[in-house]
């Protein structure tokens, strides 16, 4: 079954909408999107493997997440802070990526809202991220410097040397 | 200071100089003579598009000319197309996951 998936980007306010519908109930996406041991099961791009360090899942809370490739564990970890929790029905991130001791790497950031409705196949989610950079685009385009894919670091490799070129 | 293609396109004046140097090179006073503006916010104009990396430079005899350097502009396109192919794939994975966990649930 194709299931709907809708991507857009407004590049003036730097936001990306994203539209996914799901054949399961709001409850059990809602899980899986909320409880660290089902999104450990699918955010990573596999060949990669997720591991999560810490989950709070409240307002204030946080989940800390890192990227495992070969085995290797991470030294960069991702950060989403809940900002507002709306039980069953959406909740707002601030996503960063920080180092072993939970330090900014970059002053690069976005927000996140997720929303859940019942509908299509069963659940409708829609997702919101307002980017504060070009460079938080380029850290979630690649995980925060661990995409496993050639072109993944064939951009980074330009990434470095342009950062090298204006130091 | 290295500035953010993102500052660049959030202004319309900057947004519509991309769209001309894009079509071809131009000196700055050409560019000018397109919008109703002074020739220093025009100046202005340029210098933040060269500082966010998006401009190159042709000198002729006098004059200097200004194109777009295609690739920056690409470079936001090449991020995003990778980022929705892993929120593609993700997704793909987490259809996998519903559909063992409802399973489980029968």
């Amino acid at each position: 079954m194709n299931m709907l998936f809708d991507f857009t980007i407004n590049k003036e306010t730097k936001t990306i909408h994203i539209t996914r519908e799901f054949a399961a109930g709001p409850d059990l996406v809602w899980d899986a999107f909320t409880k660290a041991e089902i999104l450990d099961k699918w955010v990573a791009p596999k060949p990669m493997r997720l591991q999560t360090k810490e989950m709070d899942f409240r307002e204030g809370g946080r989940w800390l997440y890192g990227m495992i490739i070969n085995d290797t564990p991470p030294s960069r970890f991702s950060l989403a802070e809940f900002i507002k929790i709306t039980p069953k029905t959406s909740f707002t991130t601030r996503n960063s990526f920080v180092d072993e001791n939970c330090n900014a790497i970059s002053s690069a950031s976005s927000i996140t809202t997720n929303t859940f409705k019942e509908g299509g196949a069963g659940t409708i989610v829609h997702i919101e991220k307002v980017m504060s950079s070009l460079e938080a685009l380029e850290m979630m385009a690649t995980n925060g410097f661990v995409q496993g894919t050639e072109a993944g670091m064939k951009n980074l490799d330009e990434y470095f040397s342009n950062i090298a070129a204006t130091k | 200071m290295r500035r953010d293609i993102f500052q660049a396109i959030a202004d319309p004046t900057r947004r519509a100089i991309l769209v001309l140097i894009a079509v071809q090179a131009m000196t700055p006073n050409a560019i000018a003579t397109h919008f109703n503006i002074t020739r220093q916010s025009i100046s202005k104009h340029l210098r933040i598009l060269n500082e966010c990396d998006l401009l190159a430079q042709k000198q002729d005899g006098r004059e200097i000319y200004y194109e777009l350097k295609i690739d920056k502009m690409n470079e936001v396109d090449a991020w995003l197309d990778q980022f929705r192919k892993i929120m593609e794939q993700q997704f793909l994975q987490l259809d996998d996951v519903l559909n063992t966990l409802k399973n489980n649930n029968k």
